[in-house]
């Protein structure tokens, strides 16, 4: 059996594992990353990239409907299609692009990429089945980056019927009857793709709300684009089952309904991958169902680090890859720790959201400034939506960012810095914010919280 | 109502001012008679003042460490009681009007009410020094940049003061705190341990000013002769067992007792070793009786009781009287005969007592002998070395009056007394 050392070996090379394994390679740190499938993780191959590849080419799409009818654009299109193959094949043609590209960055940092199944031996070994037979990798350090995977629901277990996101983006027709398990942001994302698409989307939650980590305000918006879409929204509603004609089955407080379905898709959120290959054995300290990390990412065995989706929440690739970076640095030597105010988070929904730091609270005050004062929104027809700063009263300083509107997902770079760079309201409100953009809203939102807005 | 005042009282014999080292009251209290209201110093001896009425206290004279003259007004009294009442804006501590008070209870003498002094002023340390940089649990605000200067040169953002918006913690912050500014709670250094920063300003007062004037008086009028010697307190040492062993549960035998015997014996035969010297007068006094103080270590700071007549004294008897007045002098309770009126003094640090002291001279006498620590060394005896308990002892004499020689011839006595202790029984 083939044996080889290194100084580093993680296991998994989505955000966190090759982020891990570039910044590794760049420290000089003799690096070798294991993983099983594509390189790129969830995110690259069946979650980020891929369902905001959809998502383009569904507003696309729609927005060629919506020229059919009359319009204030005055623009005509009679029958626009979409060959959905096609788009597939360009949305796989970017995910392969950016395999690649994860890829060749590995190797220019000098890491080796090792593809196949790994399992742990102990805590500094760990055996590989590569499509040339298993090998033994021995390393001074292990980080643990196997991310997660879809959670399924006993109900409703997996199928061809039944599926989950992963199986959801990679569809080759539109289905015409799409009933959707879960009003989270991956749900919704997906559904309203499908829906800009041509589905019948139904979408079944169990709160009293969609995307319930949100307030009422932040959610309004994208519920009302739903109804206007055509997605009928079941909240407060409770999957019970698949009917023998494949409609789901689903309870409310009125009693059981069956929602005709082509495709169910489940999307209750996402399970650590911490069992299958070894890792139980190690025994680890755990923090509920994921692994127990301090503020350099290590596990409770010496050596061991753990990084990304099985470390708990955000299931976020931007953190999996800001632990991969600290991992990284610990290892040789530099006195990186997690030290972060805040981890922006983003649905891709329609209209997007965006949050970044403290949401309100009883205790909190904010202020909001909504995009129908703002000039650029105007030009792009959506005027829906708003920016939102919570802030301390007594120094001003900013606690948090929300924006609910089109397009403010490139807002979460300005609302991150504010947070990182610990603002004032008054650090934001002076600061030029170029004219006609939706970013000038973020400016107006500290005047107004500072009692001074110009243009509302 | 009357307002009356309440006068320093003669707190000692011939003294014409006391310091003041301690207000029990402030103005506005209300005081019962013989209530403490204040404490003051004179010579060695704390002593608190009683109030003489019930009443309120209307003004109070002077700050702790000024000095009082006696029969001044101390304080005054809003009180019922009768007497001649004065108004408190005319009285000047500085020039005491004539008695004023009838039915003048004579205050408490001040023997019988000593009291240790209490310096307050020493327990409370300078609360900027330790001023936390921000409220507790308040978020510590920078940004990601400071944040990574802070890890790489180890800097607890937690204690850096930060001057931004906020609070925010800036570069300049930062480059402030690695110099270790005063209002900063010290930096860090590589060693992970916090500088401390500022400074705790206690003022000298009470006993520990009398001592700082005695010091300064003895070193800067006296030039001293210090003279060492070892002495083989082998033979010294075994008496000391042979008596204690048979002492049963009584008191123990110190060495000082034997020490106080030998100094009694020696300056029998050196008589100008046994003296005050009055350079005012130009007179050295010799002094028939053997007064031996013995300086003392107390919470207040070195005191120096005084064995009375040690030419007359046996060694128990000396050693009881030696352990009584060290225990009045800690306790506070040492009047001013166990105080005053030594002719030589013995200056023991026991344990503590290093190989060589240079003590100085306690005015106006003439010697003082330090003795240091017993220590058990190889003494070369013919062909080979043997151990033997040795110890030195420091002397130091006021080179206006005794010459090296003499001090040489002294130390030599007091050596020979120590090393055949049969010698100091020898009736002179």
């Amino acid at each position: 059996m083939k044996r080889e050392q290194c100084k580093v070996l993680i296991i998994g090379a989505g955000p966190g594992g090759y982020v891990c394994g570039i910044r590794a390679g760049q420290l000089g740190l003799d690096t070798i990353v294991v993983e099983g499938e594509k390189p790129g993780g969830t995110c690259l191959n069946v979650g980020c990239i891929p369902s905001k590849a959809l998502i383009h080419a569904a507003d696309e799409f729609h927005k060629a409907k919506t020229f059919q009818a009359d319009n204030k654009l005055g623009i005509s299109l009679k029958n626009p299609e979409i060959d959905f193959a096609k788009t597939q094949k360009w949305k796989d043609g970017i995910v392969t692009k950016l395999n690649t590209g994860v890829t060749g960055l590995l190797k220019k940092a000098k890491t080796r990429l090792i593809q196949g199944k790994a399992s742990i031996i102990d805590g500094k070994t760990v055996k590989v089945a590569t499509s040339e037979g298993e090998q033994i990798i021995e390393c001074e350090h292990l980080v643990l980056a196997t991310g997660s995977s879809p959670l399924e629901l006993p109900s409703l277990p997996f199928s061809d019927h039944v599926i989950s996101s992963t199986e959801a983006l990679s569809l080759t027709d539109v289905p015409k009857d799409l009933a959707i398990v879960g009003g989270g942001y991956i749900g919704l994302e997906i559904g309203t793709a499908m829906a800009k698409l041509g589905a019948n989307v139904t979408i079944v939650e169990m709160d009293q709300q969609i995307l319930p980590q949100y307030d009422a305000d932040l959610v309004k918006p994208v519920a009302d684009r739903l109804k206007k879409l055509g997605v009928t929204l079941h909240l407060g509603a409770k999957a019970e089952g698949v009917t023998t004609d494949g409609a789901l089955k689903i309870s409310t407080s009125e009693g059981t309904q069956e929602i005709a379905a082509d495709k169910i898709l489940v999307t209750i959120g996402r399970a650590p991958n911490i069992t299958g290959f070894g890792v139980e054995d190690l025994d680890l300290k755990m923090d509920g169902r994921h692994i127990a990390i301090n503020d350099v990412c290590a596990t409770s065995m010496r050596n061991v680090f753990a990084i990304g989706d099985i470390t708990g929440d955000p299931m976020l690739a931007h953190r999996a890859m800001a632990q991969g970076v600290i991992v990284a640095e610990h290892i040789v030597g530099k006195p990186s720790v997690w030290d972060k105010r805040a981890v922006p988070a983003v649905c891709f929904t329609d209209p997007e959201i965006v949050t970044v730091g403290q949401l309100p609270s009883s205790e909190a005050i904010t202020a909001m400034f909504p995009f129908a004062a703002n000039g650029r929104a105007m030009t792009m027809e959506r005027e829906d939506g708003f920016v939102r700063v919570v802030y301390d009263a007594d120094s001003e300083l900013v606690l948090g960012l929300q924006a609910v509107g089109n397009g403010v997902s490139e807002l979460a770079g300005e609302f991150a810095l504010a947070i990182e760079m610990c603002a004032t309201l008054t650090d934001i409100a002076d600061t030029i914010h170029a004219h006609p953009t939706l970013g000038e809203t973020v400016q107006e939102t500290a005047h107004l919280a500072l009692g001074h807005a110009l243009h509302i | 109502m009357n307002i009356l005042a309440i006068k320093l009282p003669d707190v000692g014999e011939g003294i014409t001012q006391a310091e003041l080292v301690e207000w029990n009251v402030k103005v506005g209290d209300f005081v019962r008679e013989d209530d403490i209201i204040a404490a003051v110093m004179t010579d060695k001896a704390t002593v608190e003042i009683p109030c003489l009425y019930d009443g309120t206290i209307v003004q109070t004279n002077g700050d702790i460490g000024d000095s009082l003259a006696i029969g001044s007004d101390l304080v005054l009294i809003e009180t019922e009681a009768e007497g001649i009442s004065v108004e408190p804006d005319e009285v000047e501590q500085s020039a005491p009007e004539p008695a004023i008070v009838e039915e003048v209870k004579t205050p408490a003498p001040a023997a019988e009410k000593v009291v240790p002094v209490v310096e307050k002023q020493a327990s409370t340390p300078s609360t900027s020094a330790l001023a936390m940089p921000r409220a507790e649990g308040a978020p510590v605000l920078a940004s990601p940049a400071v944040r990574a200067r802070a890890r790489n040169s180890g800097i607890d953002l937690r204690l850096v003061h930060g001057t931004g918006p906020a609070g925010r913690i800036t570069d300049a912050d930062l480059d402030q705190y690695a110099q270790g500014p005063s209002q900063q709670n010290g930096g860090a250094s590589g060693s992970g341990r916090a500088k401390r920063e500022g400074t705790e300003e206690i003022k000298v007062i009470g006993m520990r000013r009398k001592i700082a004037e005695r010091m300064s008086k003895a070193n800067a009028n006296v030039p001293h002769i210090t003279v060492v010697e070892e002495v083989d307190v082998t033979a010294l040492e075994d008496l000391r067992a042979k008596l204690n062993s048979e002492r049963g549960d009584k008191a123990k035998l110190t060495i000082l007792p034997i020490l106080s015997a030998a100094l009694s014996r020696a300056v029998y035969d050196h008589p100008e070793m046994n003296a005050h010297y009055d350079d005012e007068k130009g007179v050295v006094i010799r002094h028939a009786p053997v007064h031996i103080g013995i300086a003392t270590m107390t919470d207040a700071g070195l005191m120096v009781p005084v064995l009375r007549h040690a030419e007359a004294k046996g060694l128990f008897e000396a050693a009881q009287d030696i352990q009584d007045i060290a225990d009045a002098a800690r306790t506070g309770s040492a009047n001013r005969e166990q105080l005053s009126g030594s002719t030589i003094t013995i200056s023991s640090l026991g344990p503590l007592g290093a190989i060589v002291t240079t003590p100085i001279i306690n005015l106006p006498e003439v010697a003082i002998v330090g003795v240091n620590k017993i220590a058990i060394r190889p003494v070369w005896e013919g062909d080979q070395f043997v151990p033997r308990k040795m110890m030195n002892i420091s002397a130091s004499f006021d080179h206006r009056i005794i010459d090296g020689w003499d001090a040489a011839v002294f130390v030599q006595k007091i050596k020979s007394l120590l090393e055949t202790p049969a010698l100091i029984f020898v009736e002179a």
